[in-house]
């Protein structure tokens, strides 16, 4: 049982990444005012131009750069469809996502019409010496790639800039009341702006995690909803950086239940009472595939009310004459 | 650079001069004087030509009624807006500010009356928002913190640095904007509407405050349209009406009539005429009622009071003693959590909305835009908003457009609602007509009730007088009136008896033809009926 | 309380008169704005051809062949008669492609005006189309009239309940409607192919993934004869539009969606119920995605696979906004993206260029429809004022 759980575990801090990054990259866009959607697309495209780069030059660390810059790429676009233009912040965001989704389509297709190229490498795994040999723990925290790394490094570093610096204040003020950040001096557009960008670049991370981490390819619709997901974690963990950590790690973990319980051999939920078998229920595992989608709606069902958004969330602000 | 230009006064107003160019000390305030300052909005001249001068160790009153173009006037002086023509000079020099951060380096600070604070954050950090203190990268809180307090027991304001701004009481987070401006060295202060939203005791601490940061060498601009004030605490006043300079007053010889006078541009009614009520029969009795508020507080804690039929009742009270919670659960708006709602014998406890409808209540919300309109839909269709669904205006589930359509073009008539056609979006009426137009609906469908919550907030003189006499109207036609109005001066004139909230209580109930203003503000501020009488 | 009597008739209409003649915004906009924005979609997108490698003039001509005829087809070269048939059925495919667009733009269009983003087409299409084809296939021996019937309504209902899960946590818990819907189209895509794959699928089918066929008793008749099949969905797509237009501007349910959609607050205090409002609209919604899903399996496949209807959620947002949310302007974007999607398969035939870029596209005239300033930046187009009503920034909140 143990080592069922730990296995689910070691697989539950990776799954949770992409959905750390997403949830911060929402958390600056939507603590300054901006709603994002676009977390889903933001990754994908990442996900899809980080590959591309790291395939034409064969160095990982501009892959890297490569997603993070298309994250803000595409950051920018939802910024200056709902700063400046004042689109609806949700239907920019649906832009944004079904964008990403032509876009790669039509490049991978385009570019590789037999499919992706082989040979791709991913980044670095890291045992962390030491820690890594604490039993139980030490394979759950301290053997992962980079980029699982970072993405606990950026709750603490999400945190530290939201609640210590100049900047986090004013993006905290931006988002709850954009006219008393305006009457003190503070442009909201530049706040907003510079806010939904870092959240791109998060969310840019976060799509570095599936073709550059977790596996060496790129395939069309590969985020799958993450990035949703991400914007439930984000809700359910009240716009706060650790809350978003927690609530990723809690979506993590029921998106590796069915794996985990296939790859340890359980196929079947059984009761027996005294020799007696009450009931054998095969597992249908593409069913248990639903658990973190229908957790996302009951806790979007139960979370909300108690938890309440930046209130100038979704509208645009209009600067005075 | 020291401009010289000729002052360009027109013999309206009677502004003291001389010694303008003379240098202040760094720590006093500027000498600001406004020239032939005008603003135009699409179809309004919001400021025409005026002019103001405002000296060190002064408060300085701006009186006028909503509308006269007193925060227009101020907004330009902050930088929200750029005049379309004039001069704003500090000490003889000429200035434009672009935005409130050029305002506020030529130490210039503003307390809006809606107040400019974020709910969830500190006082510290709501005071150095903008102007944080830093240490590396990081904010440093204690240093601002620690200014907070010097600057609050400097003048006396009392305020908890490390307080979350939503939790402080209305006063307080006043003060919170105060002392925001000090903090970022403002030696002229621009006080917007600040006691409309005090109790008459808070106001009076405020006016204190405000002899205190004068007599520390601080300008003071005072924008009100309350006159006991301003006769209270100004060393000069510039009254303003329709975007002119109307005249200016000293407050040594200046009375409150004579100042309405100027304010209004005629001979004001302070009363309004109406007969004496013919109270019949209850129409609304509520019985220990207890409403939640937004934030799960105990908003209304056991009211009980009836109003009659033929009787206005006005509710007084300082904004924020449960005055709306208690108008939402009398309309089906808001759940009850324990007690009674009577309305024409027939509970309607914890009902829907539609039922208070259909059983006879109106309602005049006080947040029309928010509630009493839907500015997208035509005024035809706003008309009918809450009736609809009934005949004549639908046929089962089909709409009668050309009943809509009479009964629109018979309200725009009847109620004097200024519109080119009622197909036109509610949006595109004036406030104070889409007001009228709330007021002609709901005065227009059979009803025994009238809960009129704030009617003539933010209207102009004339619509203000309409509807009041509709009011009176309803009355006399045998409604009861429930008149909820944080204007005293509305409950006094308007009211047959008055009911005082506080804490979501009623403190007492008082005829209303003899009630005094005084009586009332001691009850708004919580005293027992004991008191006030003594 | 004072009612004035009411006018004599003859004032009474020469005030009517008077008042009906103030101009409402005109519908050259509503058309102009749109249109260019699908133009600039399209050049946008032959840029992004040419940059990735490919011949945006030959890439439109194959989405042209496709989609509404051919221009080879006066030549009378060789091919004609292959080339005839082709463009006989291009038009045809044009249309019964656009079918379920229209009802699945109409599904977001009805939310739209209730205030709610419907991005659930997707699940709600599924849930219908699913529920249609049991109908079709478990039952037989029906009439034809009668089995039609049942699977629609089958689909329909399926399609209503599904759409009215995220309406019902949105009028009762708060959740966004967005985020729900989301979740509930990965739900039933999930569930389909796990339906398909399991207690669903046709057992002669083999390795593939599908249904039965259904009853030949539940198939729509075709409403032309002759090998350029137009079956009898495209009248009840027209009919529905037509239908839901009355509905939301005729009849008392209409003008409560249309005002819990413009101001919630404003219609609780009126008496409304906001809750069933927002259920109702989003069952109505999910019901009309659902009738999509049913028209498709009825009238053109005949069965169910899992790759049925990918896509749809987020054309069917486009083609709403392309149509301004208006029921009847969604059937000229349901025909546009109908000669997209109907083409595009003839153009990557013709130039190996992806249809996917069709994709890439639609997000574009969803961005400059969503954005019409840009448009009207980049083409100059003054805005009509607005009428009468001045967008004067209140004097100050209190002045």
């Amino acid at each position: 049982m143990l080592d069922v759980i730990q296995s689910m575990l070691v697989v539950a801090l990776p799954a949770a990444t992409p959905l750390i990054f997403g949830g911060l990259s929402g958390l600056f866009s939507e603590r300054s005012g901006v709603v994002n959607i676009a977390i889903e697309g933001m990754m994908l495209a990442a996900a899809f131009f980080g590959f591309i780069v790291g395939v034409r030059t064969g160095n990982l660390g501009l892959a890297l750069g490569g997603a993070v810059v298309t994250g803000m790429v595409m950051a920018s676009l939802h910024a200056v469809l709902s700063i400046a233009f004042r689109v609806d912040q949700i239907i920019s965001g649906t832009v944004i996502n079904v964008l990403a989704i032509g876009l790669t389509g039509y490049l991978d297709r385009k570019l590789y019409p037999s499919g992706a190229p082989a040979g791709q490498r991913t980044l670095p795994e890291i045992e962390i010496p030491l820690l890594s040999d604490i039993p139980f723990f030490g394979e759950i925290l301290f053997r992962h790639g980079v980029i699982v790394y970072a993405a606990f490094v950026a709750v603490v570093v999400a945190a530290v800039v939201l609640y210590r610096t100049r900047w986090g204040l004013r993006v905290r003020a931006v988002g709850e009341h954009p006219l008393a950040a305006e009457t003190a001096g503070i442009s909201v557009y530049a706040v907003r702006y510079a806010s939904v960008i870092a959240g791109g670049a998060l969310a840019g991370l976060g799509g570095a995690y599936f073709t550059l981490q977790s596996i060496p390819q790129f395939q069309p619709l590969m985020t799958n909803g993450r990035g949703f997901i991400a914007l439930a974690a984000l809700i359910f963990g009240k716009w706060t950086p650790f809350g978003v950590l927690g609530a990723a790690l809690f979506f993590a973990i029921a998106e590796t239940i069915p794996s985990t319980l296939q790859i340890q051999g359980v196929h079947s939920i059984a009761l027996e009472v005294a020799g007696t078998t009450l009931f054998d229920v095969a597992i249908p595992y593409q069913v248990f595939g639903l658990l973190p989608y229908v957790l996302t709606i009951l806790v979007l069902a139960g979370a909300v009310g108690r938890a309440v958004p930046p209130a100038a969330v979704g509208q645009p602000y209009t600067r005075k004459a | 650079m020291i401009c010289t230009a000729p002052a360009q006064y027109d013999g309206r107003n009677t502004l003291p001069d001389a010694g303008a160019h003379e240098r202040s000390e760094p720590m006093t305030a500027p000498t600001l004087e406004l020239r032939g300052i005008t603003k135009r909005f699409p179809g309004v001249v919001a400021n025409d030509a005026i002019d103001l001068r405002v000296e060190p160790g002064q408060v300085h009153a701006l009186l006028g009624e909503n509308g006269a173009g007193k925060s227009t006037l101020m907004n330009i002086l902050y930088g929200l807006y750029q005049p379309d023509d004039g001069q704003i000079l500090l000490d003889g020099e000429p200035v434009r500010f672009s935005g409130p951060r050029e305002a506020i380096a030529r130490r210039i600070g503003m307390v809006h009356q809606h107040f400019m604070l974020v709910p969830p954050l500190t006082v510290a950090e709501n005071v150095m928002l903008g102007h944080e203190q830093r240490r590396g990268p990081l904010l440093d809180r204690e240093r601002a913190e620690a200014e907070v307090r010097r600057l609050s027991e400097q003048y006396g304001l009392d305020v908890d640095p490390t307080a979350h701004v939503r939790d402080l009481s209305v006063g307080m987070q006043q003060r919170v904007e105060i002392i925001k401006a000090l903090y970022r060295g403002a030696d002229l202060l621009i006080l917007d509407e600040p006691t409309a939203v005090l109790t008459p005791q808070e106001a009076d601490e405020l006016l204190a405050i405000m002899r205190g940061l004068a007599a520390q060498g601080k300008a003071i601009i005072f924008i009100t349209h309350k006159l006991r004030e301003v006769l209270a605490v100004a060393d000069h006043i510039t009254v303003l009406r329709g975007g002119r300079v109307a005249g200016t007053a000293d407050p040594k010889t200046a009375t409150q009539a004579s100042l309405a006078a100027l304010m209004v541009g005629r001979p004001v009614l302070l009363h309004v005429e109406k007969g004496p009520g013919h109270p019949g029969e209850p129409v609304l009795e509520v019985y220990d009622l207890a409403v939640l508020g937004d934030r799960r507080q105990r908003a209304v804690d056991g009211v009980t009071l009836a109003i009659h039929a033929g009787e206005i009742l006005g509710l007084a009270g300082v904004e924020g003693n449960g005055q709306n919670e208690l108008v939402e659960a009398l309309t089906g708006l808001r759940h009850a959590e324990r007690g009674q709602i009577m309305v024409g014998g027939h509970d309607l406890t914890n009902a829907a909305p539609r039922r208070f409808v259909e059983r006879g209540v109106a309602h005049i919300p006080a947040d029309r835009h928010k509630y009493g309109l839907v500015l997208e839909q035509s005024i035809a269709d706003n008309f009918v908003l809450s009736t609809y669904y009934q005949p004549p205006f639908a046929r089962g589930l089909r709409r009668v457009f050309s009943a809509v359509w009479d009964n629109a073009v018979r309200l725009v008539q009847a109620f004097d609602v200024r519109t080119p056609s009622p197909a036109l979006p509610a949006g595109a009426l004036s406030g104070g007509n889409q007001q009228k137009a709330v007021v002609a609906r709901e005065m227009n469908r059979p009803a025994g009730l009238l809960i009129a919550a704030q009617p003539t907030r933010g209207l102009d003189i004339g619509s203000i007088e309409f509807i009041h006499k509709q009011l009176i109207a309803a009355r006399d036609q045998g409604m009861a009136v429930l008149l909820v109005s944080a204007e005293l001066d509305e409950i006094l004139s308007l009211s047959d008896r008055i009911a005082v909230i506080f804490k979501g209580r009623i403190a007492a109930v008082v005829d209303g033809p003899t009630a005094t203003a005084t009586e009332l503000g001691v009850l708004m501020a919580g005293a027992t009926p004991e008191k006030a009488a003594g | 309380m004072p009612a004035p009597p009411p006018l004599p008739p003859a004032r009474r209409h020469a005030l009517i008169d008077r008042m009906r003649r103030v101009r409402l915004p005109g519908l050259g906009q509503s058309i102009l704005v749109p249109l260019l924005a699908v133009i600039t979609a399209l050049l946008v997108g032959a840029v992004i051809i040419l940059v990735s490698g490919g011949n945006p003039v030959r890439a439109y001509e194959g989405l042209y062949e496709g989609s509404i005829g051919c221009p080879g087809a006066l030549s009378g070269d060789a091919g004609i008669q292959v080339t005839r048939l082709v463009c006989a059925s291009s038009v045809t495919d044009t249309l019964i492609t656009a079918t379920p667009f229209v009802i699945a733009g109409l599904a977001v269009a009805f939310a739209f005006k209730g205030g709610l983003f419907n991005i659930g087409v997707e699940g709600q299409l599924l849930a219908g189309s699913l529920a249609t084809v049991l109908v079709g296939y478990k039952l037989d021996g029906l009439p034809a009239a009668l089995h039609i019937t049942l699977a629609l309504a089958a689909g329909i209902a399926a399609g209503a309940v599904y759409g009215a899960i995220p309406g019902l946590l949105k009028a009762y818990t708060g959740a966004h409607e967005v985020i729900v819907t989301i979740m509930l189209n990965y739900v039933a895509g999930t569930m389909t192919s796990y339906l398909l794959s399991g207690v669903m699928k046709d057992p002669r089918s083999g390795a593939v993934a599908r249904t039965p066929y259904i009853d030949t008793a539940a198939r729509l008749p075709d409403v032309w004869p002759g090998p350029e099949m137009l079956h009898l969905g495209a009248v009840f797509a027209v009919l529905t539009a037509i239908g839901l237009w009355w509905v939301l501007q005729r009849t008392t349910i209409g003008y409560e969606v249309r005002t819990v959609g413009a101001n919630p607050h404003a219609a609780r205090y009126a008496g409304m119920s906001v809750a069933r409002t927002v259920a109702l609209t989003m069952a109505v919604a999910g019901g009309l995605a659902g009738m999509a899903g049913a028209i498709e399996v009825t009238g053109v496949n005949y069965y169910h696979t899992p790759g049925f209807s990918v896509g749809y959620g987020f054309d069917s947002i486009a083609i709403a906004l392309l149509g301004r949310a208006h029921p009847v302007g969604v059937i000229p974007a349901a025909l546009l993206f109908g000669a997209l999607r109907g083409g595009s398969s003839r153009m990557q035939f013709l130039t190996q260029i992806p249809v996917d870029i069709i994709q890439v596209i639609q997000a574009l005239v969803l961005l400059f429809v969503a954005a019409p300033a840009i448009v009207r930046w980049l083409y100059r187009v003054r805005q009509r004022p607005h009428t009468v009503i001045e967008e004067r920034p209140e004097p100050a909140a209190s002045v």
